[in-house]
């Protein structure tokens, strides 16, 4: 059955799953939905201690077994300890069929495709997955579906019960012995626990794994003592010059620069960048110098942002510093600059359901002007793909993307026509990640194109005559003539994930890839 | 033999290696005038085979956009010069720049193997452009000869470095060591109506310092800069960009001439000033600028 | 063209390919290696194959590593690695042999 991208869904994906093809990006507004709670063993006796010795006494006091969902939140990157730490302990004790439900996946977690390969780890849920996880799917070694869903999609699905977690873990970079949990103040800050903070709501059992224990009451608590059963003290949650990478250079590379200057001309040129406006956007060269360029004409237009919200950086954090921004709302800090400034009274961290769920009474993303996104991939028909490579191998996340790029009036994405000899604008993208409805924007090093479907903003840049406008189908032609038409990669038929839409449909499947 | 390109605008001339596809594949992204594909110092002595495979190939199969292609040969005391023209040549390159030139002869010797190679490539004679970059105390000195040496020759260019080294000294940063060479280049270019062109500005770290440069060389009268890394061209380009008032003046200079020539009349004022037709050219050039820049949309 | 020894060509640099050429008793034998070769590898070979019939190879091992290369530098690195293995030396045929 074809969706609403286009894309062939299989009746099998529908039927194993119980999914339905995505139908466009309003298709269960105002529809009525149930949410499910947890089934958790109440702490009445004043007695009894949370602290466990291990991670292997906390998972058999929770009950670990065969076939359990156990989850992980990624605020610590790719500095991440925690997950590699639970799942040799689940692998040691022989555990099989395990379904890890993480909000995201990386490079650092490689040392799981052995437990993939061996049948312990059997299904995952992410967000995304690179290096040799995303490799290992691929070429389809997962015995069960890989589902990836957006950061909005994610609390979705737990909290709707589509994803039940038996057990959460939630590293926290400092803990009280009865699991009052906060990013902050211990030897590996990840500043905020926005994603965790869903697995705390609605997970039987919730372990916290700290590297700094710290006196009771750890307070004011970003994930309370009423969520968490029990408490591991461990010598290292994660490394720290991985998790905040650090304030990065600014980009001196002029391709970048030049997209980023693209970019803000797009902005002011349209007609919500006015005194209160929103904005996020990413932790790119180009995305980091968009946000210093749009900073001066801020300045010199006497114009403040109302809120920036996202995944934050310097750039953004130094615009609240500056009094240009009235508040910053924080669901992930990508440099320690980020994190230190949490502590002005207008930077407020947000849970991911806040920040993104599609499902609830109304998400921040709904009240973004713009966002500024990146892609592997846009087609002509504006959508984009995030998670799979042009040569059919999964390799990225879907993030926030997805949710941004339909909450906002405004979703821009940037990248560069070309990455190496890859046409980064194409004629159908590899996998549909985010649908072309939600995508207003496309500015390339070769021109900006605007969604047919929003001629307010096509107008309102013709009139500004201040970037060079090409059609999709333009830098697409533009992209073959210099590179050539790529071939079509193969695939086998055996499906080994699909892409799941904000509201649970499927916006696509993902193959496994056929070896050459 | 008169080629339309020789008094194209060129405010900014970019060094590639052409040994390095990944510089030389789309440049014309960063909108500099001209490109200069260099065949001669950033090309290793053992690569310098590759070097011409590699710009023969990009000059024929990549669209550069109406970016002007300069080659830099190697040098007349080198056994590479004669294959490097006959390469640039036959891929369609629009200008030769040669290194090192010292004397009027120089390009005399150039011109005429640009001229075999056009009729062994079967190009049209007269296509292909001469600049000459002078780099030593003798280039300079013979500025003037070398200006008039070629009609083919549209302009010449300081090659900083090792005239520096030629005069003995260390460049300052201040300038001061070639403000001789620069203003005797300026007036030398202006009297055989050919165009003169700075010196490269290394240091990207100071982009304060070749800001600087730039509006001094700017004010001097050079016709553009050359350059090392796509930053700098919208330093470069900004700093030619003419002001809104000698726009509005030029464009009612160019149509007053045009109906007082038809007029028969031959001075006239603008703006209170007294204008004659000396001013036209004057005054072609800054709307050239200014469409370059962006900052004319008027019918002219 | 003879090849007469092994010759190589270009660079692992991104946007440029490394070309080796052998001698071989018999036919052209050419291997791949690129990061785009599910998308480019077709046209790379082709590239490769017609440009060594051009410069007259009838026997050689060619091996390319790829690192996005556009058709024109596939091109001139072949030639290069060709015209290294075969000791050419003199005028080139250009627009003739080179195209």
């Amino acid at each position: 059955m074809k969706n609403a991208v286009g894309r062939e869904i299989p009746e099998e994906i529908i039927e194993i799953t119980g999914k339905e093809p995505f139908q466009g990006n309003y298709y269960r507004d105002d529809k009525p939905i149930t949410l499910h709670g947890p089934t958790i063993r109440p702490v009445m006796n004043n007695q009894k201690s949370k602290l466990v010795g291990s991670i292997r006494e906390a998972l058999e006091k929770c009950e670990a077994h065969d076939g359990m969902t156990v989850s992980f939140h990624h605020h610590f990157r790719e500095g991440d300890l925690i997950v590699n730490m639970v799942m040799k302990e689940i692998h040691d004790m022989g555990l099989k069929d395990i379904r890890i439900c993480a909000s995201s996946l990386g490079k650092a977690h490689s040392a799981l495709v052995p437990m993939i390969e061996d049948g312990t780890i059997t299904n995952i849920e992410s967000s995304g997955v690179r290096g040799g996880i995303g490799e290992a799917i691929s070429k389809g070694k997962l015995k069960g579906l890989a589902i990836m869903r957006s950061h909005g999609g994610r609390v979705r699905s737990i909290a709707t019960g589509e994803s039940h977690i038996d057990i959460a873990f939630i590293g926290a970079p400092t803990a009280d012995d009865y699991g009052n949990l906060r990013g902050i103040g211990g030897k590996a800050d990840c500043g905020v626990l926005s994603y965790a903070i869903v697995d705390g709501n609605h997970a039987d059992h919730c372990v916290a794994i700290t590297d700094c224990l710290v006196p009771y009451p750890n307070f004011p608590a970003h994930i309370s003592q009423t969520k968490v059963d029990y408490v591991c003290v461990v010598d290292e949650i994660g490394i720290p010059s991985k998790i905040a990478t650090g304030a990065a250079k600014p980009t001196t590379d002029q391709r970048k620069l030049l997209m980023a200057q693209y970019c803000t001309d797009v902005v002011v040129n349209t007609p919500w960048f006015k005194d209160g406006f929103s904005y996020q956007t990413g932790v790119g060269g180009a995305s980091i110098a968009s946000t210093q360029y749009l900073a001066d004409i801020m300045r010199e237009r006497n114009i403040r942002m109302g809120f920036g919200v996202g995944g934050l950086t310097k750039a953004m954090c130094k615009l609240l510093e500056d009094g240009m921004a009235d508040v910053m709302l924080d669901v992930q800090d990508f440099d320690l600059d980020a994190v230190k400034s949490l502590k002005n009274v207008n930077h407020h961290r947000i849970p991911a359901a806040v920040y993104a769920n599609p499902l609830n009474k109304g998400a921040v993303v709904n009240k973004l002007d713009y966002v500024v996104l990146a892609s592997l991939e846009v087609d002509v028909h504006f959508n984009c793909n995030v998670v799979v490579g042009s040569d059919g191998m999964i390799t990225g996340a879907q993030g926030g993307h997805p949710d941004t790029a339909q909450g906002a009036k405004c979703a821009i994405v940037i990248c560069p026509l070309l990455q190496g000899r890859i046409p980064a604008i194409c004629t159908d993208v590899t996998t549909v990640t985010t649908p072309g409805e939600s995508i207003d924007v496309v500015v390339t090093d070769y021109g900006v194109a605007v969604n047919p479907a929003r001629p307010d903003i096509l107008k309102a840049l013709k009139e500004a005559d201040c970037v060079p406008l090409k059609t999709i189908e333009e830098l697409r032609d533009i992209a073959y003539s210099i590179v050539g038409e790529p071939d079509k990669v193969e695939f086998e038929d055996r499906i080994v994930g699909i892409i799941e839409a904000r509201d649970g449909t499927i916006m696509d499947v993902v193959r496994q890839i056929k070896e050459v | 033999m008169s080629n339309p390109n020789k008094y194209r605008l060129r405010r900014t001339m970019m060094f590639l290696n052409c040994q390095k596809p990944s510089l030389i594949k789309d440049p014309y992204v960063y909108k500099p005038d001209s490109i200069m594909l260099d065949l001669e110092d950033a090309v290793a002595e053992r690569e310098k085979d590759a070097a011409r495979y590699s710009l023969y190939h990009a000059l024929q199969e990549i669209d550069y956009r109406g970016v002007e292609r300069v080659v830099r040969i190697n040098g007349l005391d080198t056994n590479l010069w004669r294959e490097d023209i006959r390469c640039a040549v036959a891929g369609g390159c629009d200008s030769i720049r040669i290194p090192k030139t010292e004397t009027a002869d120089d390009v005399r010797t150039v011109e005429y193997a640009i001229a075999e190679a056009e009729r062994e490539f079967n190009r049209p004679e007269g296509s292909v452009l001469i600049m000459a970059a002078l780099e030593s105390a003798r280039g300079v000195i013979n500025a003037m000869s070398i200006c008039d040496s070629s009609e083919r020759l549209f302009g010449i260019a300081l090659s900083g470095g090792d005239y520096s080294k030629d005069l003995q000294v260390p460049i300052s940063g201040t300038g001061v060591e070639f403000m001789g060479a620069r203003q005797h280049m300026v007036i030398a270019a202006r009297a055989a109506k050919v165009q003169c062109f700075d010196t490269v500005w290394t240091n990207l770290d100071d982009m304060e310092g070749f800001r600087k440069e730039t509006e001094i060389i700017h004010a001097m009268g050079f016709d553009g800069k050359s350059i090392v890394n796509p930053r700098q061209i919208p330093v470069v380009h900004e700093i030619y960009t003419p002001s809104e008032k000698s726009v509005i003046f030029a464009e009612k200079v160019i149509k007053e001439i045009d109906t007082k020539k038809a007029q028969g009349i031959g001075v006239f004022t603008v703006d209170g000033k007294m204008i004659d037709i000396a001013f036209y050219d004057g005054a072609k050039r800054t709307i050239a600028l200014a469409k370059a820049s962006g900052v004319y949309k008027g019918d002219l | 063209m003879e090849i007469k020894k092994t010759a190589v060509a270009g660079t692992l640099e991104s946007s440029d390919c490394m070309v080796t050429v052998e001698p071989a008793k018999k036919g052209i034998e050419l291997e791949l290696e690129s990061a785009v070769i599910r998308q480019y590898g077709r046209q790379i070979r082709k590239v490769a194959l017609a440009t060594l019939k051009r410069l007259g190879v009838r026997n050689a091992r060619v091996s390319i590593v790829d690192k996005g290369a556009l058709d024109c530098t596939i091109k001139a690195r072949v030639e290069c690695a060709v015209m290294r293995a075969a000791e050419h030396e003199g005028r080139i045929n250009w627009g003739g042999m080179i195209k």
